[in-house]
């Protein structure tokens, strides 16, 4: 195993980079990462503030079911993501067996639907009012009691819920992992007498590790950060929490203290998890693949991988959007109108304009991390990382407080000094929202670029040095096309997150602007589900268009993949 | 960056572009309140732009962008958002003639911060098959173990359950409402859940024998496109609370001008069409609720339900005591 690497890679930075405290580079890193940071560190102002009683009351009532049901939550939806994400990826690139080309993509659609939808169809087919236990009843002629039912609407079906849209994430990482490793590691530890259960084990899953964490921890944060899910199924957790003290106990602070706790647990695991990496770390060695030659699975075996993939499809998608569809055609006529087609407009330009920047953004930071690695600037890319553990709601407001102490400050001046006044310059604007989106989302690029780049080798970079290119020029020519898989990953990512994203699209947007999903929340809010399948379906249609170009280029970004 | 400095440019002088128009910050729905904003703008030429979203965070919005914040209306569905905003001086208080007369006292700011546009009511729906309507009188009836696991009620985070235990502080004192709230958590047929939709559902077939919903709700499922909904609507019951009493429980939508408006006039007169006949009328005949403003016509759905007696209680005290009920929710167990 020596043969992995073991590099250690402040060595190759040139002593002239890690000297030049003033490289624009730094600076601009630096500059940026600070900026997004502010919405994060107005949030952690708050423990500074007085909240009153609340927290005695909070304490007294329901703060321990709030930290409980969190903690029941995210165990519960991370072991189902690894198994449901880690299993298949492993099956569909290392075996051939019924199905598994079509499989091999259709394991990510579940990505496309927003955890509140999927939870909403859920209740609606298995509720005690729903069809399938009205027909139950009927055919068997039961009342309500007779019979045991499993009820959705519980914790144990959030977890469900959000596990069945979450698990991608780990799929998606964890592929890519297993299609970049190379194969003659595989091979040698087949020749060692490993069986295919142990290499995968001993072998093949350390080598993903990152990549499998990457994806797990983004699940954890999102899971975390869920509101519409819990809410609906009357579990009370850390989010729900923070709602009801603004909303309902109307301390705002309280709920930020609240928001911070949270945001405190995260980090803490977080930086258990960097530090138990750091006792070891892979590089490939080489990038020479041989064609990878799938073995075939034949009879029951072969079923059983069919099985295995297909199950996570049927209950995180088909069935949802069959339902979603059902609805939507008893509904669509008074649903799509033509300003239907202006939403999809905004969502889709929303999204774009998001993973775009956030990738630019990604890049230049990842690699600036890469640079100059000190202790600063990993704390700064680790502190950018809590942004998508928070409530989107929470960081919404953030985000508004800068921007609205900036517009009334350049506001107050200009009145003063010019005798114009200027207005909110920035606060509902498109550039806020675009911001907030930075802020919530950037991390989910930041982990996928991340996790690519710590596996290319860093003499890589030394290459490139010595033919005279710098640093821009090395990103440019060897980074970026080594990492195209991941840059698209991020790309990607971010693009449905924000097709999907809610709360704070709810709170920053400008004015008579609309999205899919804010006509989806609204109508759901009303508890008018059938009408909001219309506009969920076309998240979900809008949302599969980038997770069918994703997994085609990565199946093709393997070199001599077939 | 050209683009940039043109959008610069445009937030500068749009206000100057469109000298009639009003913003509108609406916890409304989009749906509920855009087809009365257009027929506005056809009717006086005075654009109306809106964003919705939830009322305490729209509240915090408006908070935060202060003296120069855009919006001009502050529009609710429940009066305790209305009341915390006035408490945090972000509303103006208005004159007006037109809507003193056509909204009743109760139903308004005293001091003309905030007015109230419809009422909605929440009451009590029981199981047809399985409860009559004569074992039914009051709220504080609820408490009684008769009904052990046999009522629904949504979570205590919904603000309408909120303002239905403030106006019970109201009336009975806290410590009082804390015994009713703990004994009604008892009673419960489950943990609660959902929407009001849900609790109608969840009564149509047999989990539980009686829910409170607001009345609109079951209006919608009864004219719903959806046969299942329509079909569960039929196997439940209104029962009107505290008839022989004080009267069933009322809260209201309604809108107040924003402090920072600088066109505070042209929001009064939005609200004075809000306040009129018309759409009055819309609002009883589209979301099935109460108009605040006596002689409009109400929907089919509505007339078949009679007349109510409402509690006289005013309603800026629901927002007065809404921290209050939702601790006592909290000690309660009420999840």
């Amino acid at each position: 195993m020596s043969s992995l690497g073991l590099l250690s890679w402040p060595g190759f930075i040139p002593d002239w980079i890690q000297r030049s405290r003033f490289h624009p580079w730094l600076m601009g890193l630096i500059l940026i990462a600070s900026l997004l940071a502010i919405p994060v560190f107005c949030i952690l102002l708050s423990v500074f503030l007085d909240s009153g009683d609340v927290w005695q009351h909070l304490y007294e009532t329901v703060l321990v079911s709030y930290i409980l049901n969190s903690l029941a939550l995210v165990s519960g939806v991370g072991f189902l993501v690894l198994s449901l994400g880690i299993i298949p990826a492993w099956l569909v690139t290392m075996y051939k067996f019924p199905g598994r080309k079509i499989l091999s993509w259709a394991l990510l659609l579940p990505m496309a639907i927003p955890a509140y939808i999927i939870a909403y169809t859920y209740t609606g087919m298995l509720d005690v009012a729903g069809p399938l236990q009205i027909m139950l009843r009927e055919f068997f002629a039961w009342e309500y009691g007779d019979y045991w039912f499993p009820e959705v609407r519980s914790l144990g079906g959030a977890i469900f819920m959000l596990a069945l849209v979450l698990y991608p994430y780990v799929y998606l990482l964890s592929r890519a992992a297993f299609i970049e490793q190379s194969l003659c590691v595989l091979e040698v530890s087949r020749t060692l007498g490993c069986g295919p259960f142990r290499s995968f084990y001993k072998v093949a899953i350390p080598l993903a590790r990152p990549a499998i964490i990457a994806g797990l921890s983004l699940v954890m944060m999102e899971t975390l950060a869920d509101y519409g899910t819990v809410q609906y199924f009357g579990v009370a957790t850390f989010t729900t929490g923070i709602f009801r003290t603004w909303f309902g106990l109307g301390s705002s602070v309280a709920a930020a203290q609240l928001a911070v706790v949270l945001l405190m647990l995260i980090m803490l695991v977080v930086i258990l998890e960097a530090w138990s990496r750091q006792q070891a770390r892979y590089h490939h060695t080489s990038n020479r693949y041989s064609k990878l030659i799938r073995k075939p699975l034949r009879g029951v075996p072969g079923s059983i991988a069919t099985i295995a993939c297909v199950l996570p499809v049927a209950f995180g998608f088909v069935i949802p959007a069959v339902q979603l569809f059902i609805w939507a055609r008893q509904t669509w006529s008074d649903v799509i109108d033509k300003e239907f087609f202006a939403l999809i407009g905004h969502s889709v330009e929303l999204a774009a304009i998001a993973s775009v920047t956030a990738v630019l953004l990604t890049l230049f930071i990842a690699y600036g991390k890469r640079l100059f690695s000190n202790p600063l600037t990993s704390f700064i890319v680790r502190f950018l990382g809590m942004g998508y553990a928070i409530p989107g709601t929470v960081i919404a407001v953030g985000v508004l407080i800068p921007f609205a102490w900036l517009d009334n400050s350049v506001d107050a001046w200009m009145r003063l000094h010019m005798g114009v006044s200027t207005g909110l310059l920035f606060s509902g604007t498109i550039f806020a929202l675009i911001f907030a989106y930075l802020v919530r989302f950037l991390p989910v690029s930041l982990n996928a670029v991340d996790a690519g780049l710590s596996k290319v080798r860093p003499s890589m970079d030394e290459a490139g040095r010595s033919m005279g290119l710098n640093a821009g020029n090395i990103l440019r020519k060897i980074h970026v096309p080594m990492l195209k898989g991941s840059i698209l990953t991020a790309a990607l990512l971010v693009f449905v997150d924000v097709l999907k994203e809610l709360p704070a699209t709810l709170i920053l947007r400008p004015f008579n602007f609309n999205t899919l999903a804010i006509r989806t929340y609204e109508l759901a809010n009303e508890e008018r589900l059938a009408e909001a399948a219309s506009p969920a379906l076309a998240i979900v249609l809008v949302g599969i268009i980038p997770v069918i170009i994703l997994s085609r280029s990565i199946s093709r970004s393997r070199t001599g993949h077939d | 960056m050209k683009v940039f400095w043109t959008y610069v440019c445009l937030l500068f002088f749009s206000n100057a572009l469109f000298a009639t128009e009003v913003n509108i910050y609406s916890a409304r729905k989009e749906a509920l309140i855009k087809p009365l904003l257009d027929r506005y703008t056809e009717q006086t030429g005075v654009e109306v732009n809106l964003v919705t979203g939830k009322a305490d965070a729209l509240i915090k919005r408006l908070e935060l962008e202060g003296a120069n914040s855009p919006a001009d209306l502050l529009l609710t569905v429940d009066v305790g958002r209305l009341h915390r905003a006035k408490q945090l001086n972000l509303l103006a208080a208005v004159e007006s003639q037109s809507l003193n007369e056509a909204i009743p006292e109760i139903y308004r700011d005293p001091d003309g911060f905030w007015f109230g546009l419809s009422l909605r009511s929440r009451v009590i729906v029981y199981a047809k098959k399985s409860v009559s309507s004569e074992r039914l009188s009051t709220y504080e009836a609820l408490a009684d173990p008769v009904w052990k696991n046999k009522i629904c009620v949504r979570s205590s985070s919904n603000i309408y359950n909120q303002s239905l235990v403030s106006s019970l502080v109201a009336h009975l004192g806290e410590e009082k409402t804390e015994l009713w709230a703990k004994a009604l958590v008892s009673n419960l047929a489950r943990s609660p859940k959902g929407g009001d939709r849900d609790q109608i559902k969840a009564v149509s077939v047999g989990q539980c024998s009686l829910a409170l919903v607001n009345t609109y709700y079951l209006a919608g499922m009864m004219t719903s496109k959806i046969a299942s909904e329509v079909t569960a609507a039929s196997k439940v019951g209104l029962f009107w609370p505290n008839q022989n009493g004080r009267g069933a429980h009322v809260n209201i939508s309604g809108a107040g001008v924003t402090h920072s408006s600088t066109r505070k006039e042209e929001a009064m007169r939005l609200l004075e069409y809000f306040a009129g006949e018309q759409a009055q009328a819309w609002y009883a005949e589209n979301n099935h609720e109460y108009p605040v403003r006596a002689g409009i016509a109400m929907s089919e759905t509505l007339k078949q339900w009679g007349e109510f007696k409402s509690d006289q209680l005013a309603l800026s005290k629901l927002g007065e005591l809404n921290t209050s009920a939702v601790r006592l929710m909290d000690r309660a167990g009420w999840k």
